[in-house]
């Protein structure tokens, strides 16, 4: 991996801080490995970058792009960790909680779930002036081992990815447009697909939030030593510059 | 739903039967596709056209036969808004609900055709016979109102006409005879001529004056690509639909990409409400458009064009066939165009299904690919790998009409003519509150009042230029110019005059962009929800003076962080008339007493309690005698 890629490298700065980056690689990437951190929803190692959140949005030479998107380029100036920047984020996290139903108090993903921990990281404490759109989203649990509450769905399409590029099944998908646009799954309902309890696109770690639920394991780990209860969602990206 | 549009098509359909579909026909509609799963809109519009709905077997039965999974058929399936997953009507009527059109007397037309059908708008008779539903601009600002039947479109409708159109049809005449008893025997061209008026009010030396046939092809053979794309540059032509963008330099981006193959596409998809300029050359210059997509094909090295044609001029559709076979007739289209050994090109027609979005690069060359109409994330840019991952050129129906010009008659010749920066002429489609409605070839530079004395639109109190994403002006700004540099605009200029609200206006302009968001990224699908909803707050004299503040920064994040043009301009209907129309917010804004937000309002809220318990609160209905 290191060889030839080292050769062609070439840097640019991310906050003023120097970070190498190589040709082909996104400025997510790049920051990722020189310990930078993007806040993003839905981007998720191993699987391919849709850039449909726009929460890892960063400035580019001026310009406002994803950065889960937006290849690194020579010497750009790029701009991450500013207060404009980080109101954005939220007013987007903002969007997403307001677009579903979200109650975290008696959610089995509280404390694991990566749409609360970046409403922390961003400093989400205050009611905000966006209206609720309390749309009314059915719960689908037939299958045997899963369960999955659109409510709380972010449109993130992790599913949608993992099932298709790692667990070669197209288990889910989108239908619809505009506010409608919504992640449905491949069959009249889950049971009726070839999910499996075990597929990549069912783990713990490809839904952010709770919606996609496996029967059985809910609250195994209780609230207080959960993945972000331990500290702020970034942090173990954060810790390899330390 | 509320943020929705009024009740539109797709999801308050009447459920009716699903008909029975044989597996047989929908496999053999696939094979007409050669079972490529790139033709999805093609094999979905058919189906659709011959079974009223995508019912979830056929989904089943086209999946198989494309090898795609179903979910893959119903995301492009459900992503349309002229294909639907639950029985339209035989006859399906779409009136279109322009601002324009509200203004021009939808509600009547509605009322006329809904008393003769007998459903409201938004259903299906119980017998399947009709559907009547609402669809946005459909590009018929000049003569609204106006409505799509099946493949036919009214214009002009009184609710008299209306009235009388519905008694047809319910007597079971063909939408075809509404419009013509001999019907049949017309050439498509009379056909579009008896629906829709040109209404060419001035024609100007590029477009529309005398064109020679081909005289721009001719040259081209004789030149190199290197020549021709020189030429373009040179000529100063920047793209019509709009964003502007330097037509030379797309093209010579696509030369110089190394591509087993390339791609010409012509957007044909106007959908910006109060554009219909694109019609109008469809119509009368239809050669002048292939020939324009020819140049660019052999400037590029393209073999295959593709013709866009979005689904609400369907009733160009013969029109626009009958010219690609004649072009392949005389050697225009095909193996060696005109002699010319290795110049091969060919153009397909692929026609839309009610997607604005689908006007939007990324997202058109999606729909060409079969996909939901979704833009696809830039870079790389379509001019490197755009259509099945191929260099494509895509530019819209003007601008390849002014490409073949500019061959035939010379770079300098365009250049000459408008402004600095803006060159040539460019075609106006006006509409709204003036006297002479229509298309208006003019040279770039025009100020807004020089316009507003030709349509006849001297007492206009604002006018819209470039449609709902462009700029709203009051008359204070009519001495601004209509170029790139100051009023950029794709065409469209609609007028309104002193008694409109704006406010409606705007609340129209943001459902139009709730409707049209193809929802893939968060602020704009969710973003303008909010944004309805605060326009709509104002309308009701419920808003508070920090709701100005409000609009600002909600728009601000909206367009920053969008990922396309779309949600990048959709606040402009807000923004602008913020800016240019401030005394209309303050009318309606009132600080909140006590500190109290005035956004809650208790008689609507126990509506709902009062109808079902048939009683009345003593407490809060205002005034208890009614
Ligand atoms: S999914 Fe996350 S944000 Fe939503 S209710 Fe559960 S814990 Fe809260
Ligand atoms: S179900 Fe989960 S992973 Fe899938 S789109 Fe919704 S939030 Fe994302
Ligand atoms: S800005 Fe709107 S139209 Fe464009 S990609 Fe995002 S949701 Fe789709
Ligand atoms: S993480 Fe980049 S857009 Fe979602």
């Amino acid at each position: 991996m290191s060889g030839t890629r080292r050769e062609t490298g070439f840097s640019f700065t991310i906050d003023g801080v120097e970070v190498t980056a190589y040709a082909g690689q996104t400025i997510m990437e790049a920051a990722d490995e020189a310990g930078v951190y993007i806040p993003r929803l839905c981007d998720h190692q191993g699987l391919r970058h849709q850039g449909s959140c726009r929460v890892c949005t960063v400035k580019a030479g001026g310009r406002s792009v994803a950065a889960c998107t937006q290849p690194a380029a020579p010497g750009q100036a790029v701009e991450n960790e500013t207060k404009h920047l980080n109101k954005m984020r939220r007013d987007l996290v903002e969007m997403l909680f307001h677009e579903g139903n979200h109650l975290c108090p008696i959610c089995e993903a509280s404390g694991n779930c990566e749409l609360q921990a970046m409403a922390y990281r961003l400093d989400m404490t205050e009611t905000t002036r966006f209206p609720y759109l309390e749309p009314c989203r059915p719960l689908d649990a037939s299958h045997p081992d899963i369960a999955l509450d659109t409510n709380r769905c972010i449109s993130c399409g992790r599913c949608i990815r993992a099932s298709q590029d790692v667990d070669g099944k197209g288990v889910f998908g989108y239908v619809g447009r505009g506010i409608h646009r919504r992640v449905a799954v491949n069959g009249e309902n889950l049971a009726e697909t070839d999910a499996e309890v075990t597929d990549h696109a069912i783990s713990q770690e490809v839904c952010p939030v709770g919606c996609i639920i496996r029967k059985r394991v809910g609250f195994v780990t209780p609230i207080g030593e959960r993945e972000f209860d331990q500290g702020l969602i970034g942090q173990e990206i954060e810790e390899k510059r330390k | 739903m509320e943020y929705g549009r009024r009740k539109s098509g797709g999801s308050s359909a009447t459920v009716c039967e699903v008909p029975y579909v044989p597996d047989a026909e929908i496999a053999g509609i696939c094979k007409t596709y050669g079972n490529d799963k790139h033709r999805m809109l093609d094999i979905l519009r058919e189906v659709q056209d011959r079974y009223r709905c995508i019912a979830p077997s056929t989904m089943e039965k086209i999946a198989a036969s494309t090898g795609l999974t179903r979910i893959e058929v119903e995301g492009v399936a459900s992503f349309y808004s002229f294909l639907s997953l639950t029985p339209r009507g035989r006859i399906s009527i779409r009136l279109c609900d322009d601002i324009v059109d509200r203004y021009s007397g939808l509600e009547e037309v509605t009322k006329a055709f809904e008393d003769v059908l007998g459903i409201e708008v938004g259903e299906t008779s119980s017998d399947g016979a009709y559907s009547l539903e609402y669809t946005p601009c459909i590009g018929m600002c000049d003569q609204a109102p106006a409505a799509m039947v099946n493949d036919v479109v009214l214009t002009r409708l009184t609710s008299e006409s209306a009235r009388s159109f519905a008694e047809a049809l319910k007597a079971g005449q063909s939408p075809e005879h509404l419009v013509s008893d001999r019907f049949e025997v017309l050439t498509p061209h009379d056909r579009a001529l008896r629906m829709v008026d040109n209404n060419i009010r001035h024609a100007g030396e590029v477009l529309l004056g005398p064109v020679p046939d081909d005289a721009g092809l001719n040259h081209a053979v004789g030149m190199t690509p290197t020549q021709i794309i020189t030429a373009i540059e040179e000529s100063g032509l920047r793209g019509c639909g709009g964003a502007g963008f330097t037509t030379g330099r797309k093209w010579r981006f696509a030369a110089s990409e190394r591509a087993e193959k390339h791609f010409v596409i012509c957007n044909a998809d106007e959908g910006e409400p109060g554009t219909f300029k694109d019609r109008v050359l469809l119509t009368e210059r239809p050669h002048l458009v292939i020939e324009g997509m020819s140049i660019a094909a052999r400037a590029v090295g393209a073999r295959e064009g593709i013709l866009y044609l979005r689904g609400e001029y369907v009733y160009l559709r013969d029109l626009l066939q009958q010219v690609l076979e004649e072009r392949r007739r005389r050697g225009l289209l095909g193996e060696n165009i005109l002699g010319v050994k290795g110049f091969n090109f060919d153009v397909r027609l692929q026609l839309g299904a009610g997607a604005y979005i689908c006007g939007e690069e990324g997202a058109l060359i999606s729909s060409c690919e079969g996909l939901p109409g979704e833009p696809k994330t830039r870079p790389p840019f379509p001019v490197n790998r755009g259509y099945l991952g191929y260099p494509t050129v895509v530019n819209n129906v003007e601008t390849f009409c002014h490409a073949a010009r500019i061959l035939d008659r010379g770079a300098k010749w365009f250049h000459d003519m408008g402004t600095e920066g803006s060159h040539g002429t460019k075609l106006f489609s006006i509409c709204g509150d003036c006297l002479n409605p229509g298309i208006y070839e003019l040279p770039y530079g025009h100020t807004v009042w020089e316009i507003l004395e030709r349509v006849g639109g001297e007492d206009a109190a604002a006018v819209q230029v470039g449609g709902p994403s462009g700029t709203m002006i009051a008359r204070d700004s009519f001495h601004r110019k209509l170029t790139f540099d100051d009023l950029a605009t794709g065409g469209a200029v609609i007028v309104f005059n002193g008694e409109r609200n704006i406010l409606e206006i705007v609340e129209y302009y943001m459902s139009f962009f709730v409707h049209e968001s193809c929802g893939y990224c968060t602020p704009c699908r969710v973003g303008n929800v909010f944004l309805q909803k605060a326009i709509q707050k104002f309308r009701k004299g419920l808003a508070n003076p920090e709701d100005v503040e409000y609009l600002k920064d909600l728009s601000g994040t909206i367009i920053e962080t969008s990922r396309c043009g779309l949600g990048m301009t959709s606040p402009n209907p807000v923004l602008t008339t913020l800016q240019n129309f401030p005394l209309v917010y303050s009318a309606v804004t009132k600080p909140s007493k006590d500190g109290i937000r005035d956004t809650f309002d208790i008689q609507s809220a126990i509506d709902g309690a009062r109808k079902i318990a048939k009683r009345r609160s003593y407490i809060f209905d205002r005034d208890f005698t009614q």
